[in-house]
């Protein structure tokens, strides 16, 4: 009698959760990057600002709604959505443990890495409806770095793909039951980082945060937005740190796998995906911004060449050796 | 000798229009309430213009209104980053019209209260920098939370020496009002230690960092005929390859018995003017520990204590004096006419000297660039405006 409940319950239970972890990642970036500065960070909302985060969403709930009167109504409302969907998207086709998970598809790599490029259709959404001149700058520059990084994005995403020989997420995070893939001889070490940058960067964070630049572009896209739309957006950007994270944890740091009974297998995926993303926190807070044309041309100069080289060394190396997962 | 014409460049460019883009008065990175009308294609800035004047508070009218003993006060609020310096000024113009003579303890006070808001000012500069480069939420933050902790150091000695922390009124003519208080040498030795080793701290996590290096090296170069040609000062200039400091060229207030050196770098690029700032936190820091070293004890003012505001006369006659500054050349133009009040004054602010540089060196560059020049040159709008 359940069955026809479930397709609608467990996106709902899983959608849930992450709004969860997202809401509170934002007080442990926080609180992370207030100990790197030597400060505490939130601390008055509850026990060690524990509620900080719920705090903010009501302050933000509360705000106003502010509409330029220039502004192309339509696409600017709709912009905010556009943008935290594909970002809610890239969590379908994540294994949380074994056979735990929305749908586990067999082309489930591909499914994320083109759901999460189209979150550039809401940037550009948002920049143009916003008619603001920083704005609109902004736009210019995430489709720029948006697209130079996508590429390497995939391509150091794809080196898992063949040393597992599957793109099912699940064979990949089971692939990496004797050896995870980040201590795979030199390929495995040299993919890893080349995800950690091209993740940063399609991700939009600091030191490759371009888009909001806010000590040129003031907040860049963002710039006209307020309140619940301001949330929505700044959801969505952390959903995609998220999810990117998750997608690191399983396709080099063996997802689930750990000691311990088998039911602790999520705990480990979450708290792999937190190292990767404490990580990418640390870069953030230690790195001055890099211009937008050093990052174009790191992309297509560095990175692009470098991951398809890894690629195709790793094909080699698969081909030798014969695929070490299945 | 003709200055030179800002420089306007032109790209081959076949796009409908140029993109006209405010930066400011309002702005993150504004360092304060200036505008610069930026054209833009694309990415790239081919034009800009500087609109200052949004922080003009009347200060030279204001100072013919007060007496020699009110100004000081006041004075320290033209550059409300390196207070002690333009206090400085305005008593050495009027010490000589006066020609009044300075007491050895208080010439030292002077120089260790001039040479830590160095530090101070530096420190700012420093952190702000980078917090234009690495944004608010990002690396640069982390530096300015940094300076700021070590520039609270600072202004907590201010504080137990002046009673402020921000706007001092700690120079008046003839000497300096507030003698040392009991402990404050040996908390100022060791507050200086520890700046000297944050400091490294600071070199290590930029210099050796390439994304700083890319966004500074060869940007915003200032060949060493321009920098003269514009007039600018302080660390501009250093950093351009000319080696002139008042401290230097034309000592004063006892300048001539401290050792230290005044770096210079040649390359003028963003990434010369950091390090020449680099180098006088150590020189400065180096002078401080010598002037706590020889502190010699004596009075300090030669001057009675003061019983009436309008107790300070100058003879009539008039006199530019000029201190360097954390900014370059702070400079005060005063004409006395016998009374308790200046006839007229006159400032010479760094940073609006130093300003204009900007239009001969922005255009070329991309508007992230923009921020970071702007924040080498250093800017404080008090002291722009006045």
């Amino acid at each position: 009698m359940t069955a026809w409940l479930l397709p609608f319950l467990v996106p709902f239970i899983v959608m849930n959760a992450i709004l969860g972890i997202v809401t509170y990642v934002t007080l442990l970036e926080r609180k992370f990057a207030a100990r790197m500065q030597s400060r505490i960070g939130p601390y008055r909302v509850g026990p060690h600002g524990l509620l900080q985060p719920i705090a903010d969403a009501i302050k933000l709930m509360m705000k106003e709604d502010v509409v330029p009167t220039a502004a192309d109504r339509p696409i600017y409302n709709l912009a905010p959505i556009v943008f935290v969907l594909p970002c809610m998207f890239i969590f379908a086709t994540i294994p949380f443990a074994p056979g735990l998970g929305v749908a586990d598809l067999n082309i489930g790599i591909l499914f994320f890495l083109a759901v999460s490029a189209m979150e550039i259709v809401g940037l550009f959404m948002a920049g143009w409806g916003s008619n603001n001149k920083y704005a609109m700058l902004s736009a210019m520059r995430a489709v720029n770095q948006v697209i130079s990084y996508d590429l390497p994005f995939i391509f150091s995403a794809l080196t898992p793909v063949l040393l597992a020989g599957s793109l099912k997420l699940s064979d990949i995070a089971a692939a990496q039951a004797g050896l995870w893939f980040i201590f795979y001889p030199v390929i495995g070490q040299l993919a890893f980082i080349a995800f950690i940058v091209s993740t940063v960067a399609s991700e939009n964070r600091a030191p490759f945060d371009i888009l909001e630049a806010e000590s040129e572009l003031v907040a860049g896209f963002r710039v006209e937005y307020s309140g619940m739309k301001f949330a929505l957006i700044q959801l969505g950007e952390y959903a995609h740190v998220i999810g990117a994270s998750f997608l690191g944890a399983l396709l080099f740091l063996g997802a689930w796998a750990g000691p311990g009974p088998e039911w602790l297998g999520p705990v480990w995926f979450l708290i792999t995906a937190m190292l990767i993303f404490l990580l990418v926190t640390w870069v953030r807070w230690s790195f001055v911004r890099i211009r937008v044309d050093q990052i174009l041309a790191l992309s297509w100069k560095a990175l692009l060449p470098s991951t398809l080289l890894l690629l195709i060394a790793t094909a080699i190396v698969v081909v030798w050796r014969g695929v070490p997962g299945v | 000798m003709t200055i030179a014409a800002p420089r306007h460049v032109e790209l081959d460019y076949t796009g409908s229009e140029r993109l006209t883009m405010n930066m400011g008065p309002q702005h993150p990175s504004a360092h304060g309430v200036f505008r610069a009308i930026l054209q833009l294609e694309g990415e790239t800035v081919v034009g800009v213009d500087a609109v200052i004047g949004y922080l003009h508070r009347c200060h030279e009218k204001l100072a013919e209104t007060l007496t020699y003993a009110q100004y000081p006060s006041i004075a320290s609020k033209t550059d409300y980053v390196a207070a002690m310096t333009s206090e400085f000024a305005y008593v050495r113009a009027a010490e000589m019209i006066g020609k009044i003579e300075v007491p050895k303890r208080a010439q030292y006070l002077r120089v260790i209260a001039a040479e830590l808001q160095r530090v101070a000012s530096h420190l700012l500069w420093l952190g702000t920098w980078c917090l234009d480069m690495g944004g608010a939420l990002g690396g640069g933050a982390t530096i300015f939370l940094y300076c700021i902790r070590e520039r609270e150091m600072i202004l907590d000695l201010f504080e137990s020496l002046v009673g402020a922390r921000l706007l001092y009124g700690f120079y008046q003519v003839g000497g300096v009002r507030y003698d040392l208080p009991a402990g404050w040498v040996d908390t100022c030795r060791q507050t200086v230690d520890v700046i000297d080793t944050r400091i490294d701290e600071y070199q290590r996590m930029l210099e050796d960092n390439p994304f700083f290096q890319v966004r500074t090296q060869g940007v915003g170069v200032i060949s060493r005929e321009l920098a003269q040609e514009v007039g600018i000062a302080g660390p501009l200039l250093r950093g351009s390859g000319v080696a002139f400091d008042i401290r230097r060229g034309e000592p004063y207030s006892s300048y001539e018995d401290f050792e230290f050196r005044v770096p210079v770098e040649t390359s003028g690029d963003c990434f010369g003017r950091y390090k020449v700032r680099m180098a006088e936190f150590r020189e400065s820091l180096t002078i401080v520990r010598q002037a706590l070293d020889r502190l010699p004890d004596g009075p300090i003012s030669s001057r009675p204590g003061l019983k009436s505001v309008a107790q300070t006369r100058i003879p009539k006659g008039e006199a530019y004096a000029r201190v360097e500054g954390a900014r370059g050349e702070v400079g005060c133009y005063l004409i006395a006419d016998g009374s308790a009040k200046p006839y007229r004054m006159k400032w010479r602010g760094a940073s609006f000297s130093n300003l204009a540089i900007l239009p001969h060196i922005i255009p070329g560059h991309k508007v992230a660039d923009v921020v970071a020049i702007m924040g080498s040159v250093d800017p404080v709008f008090g002291e722009v405006d006045r």
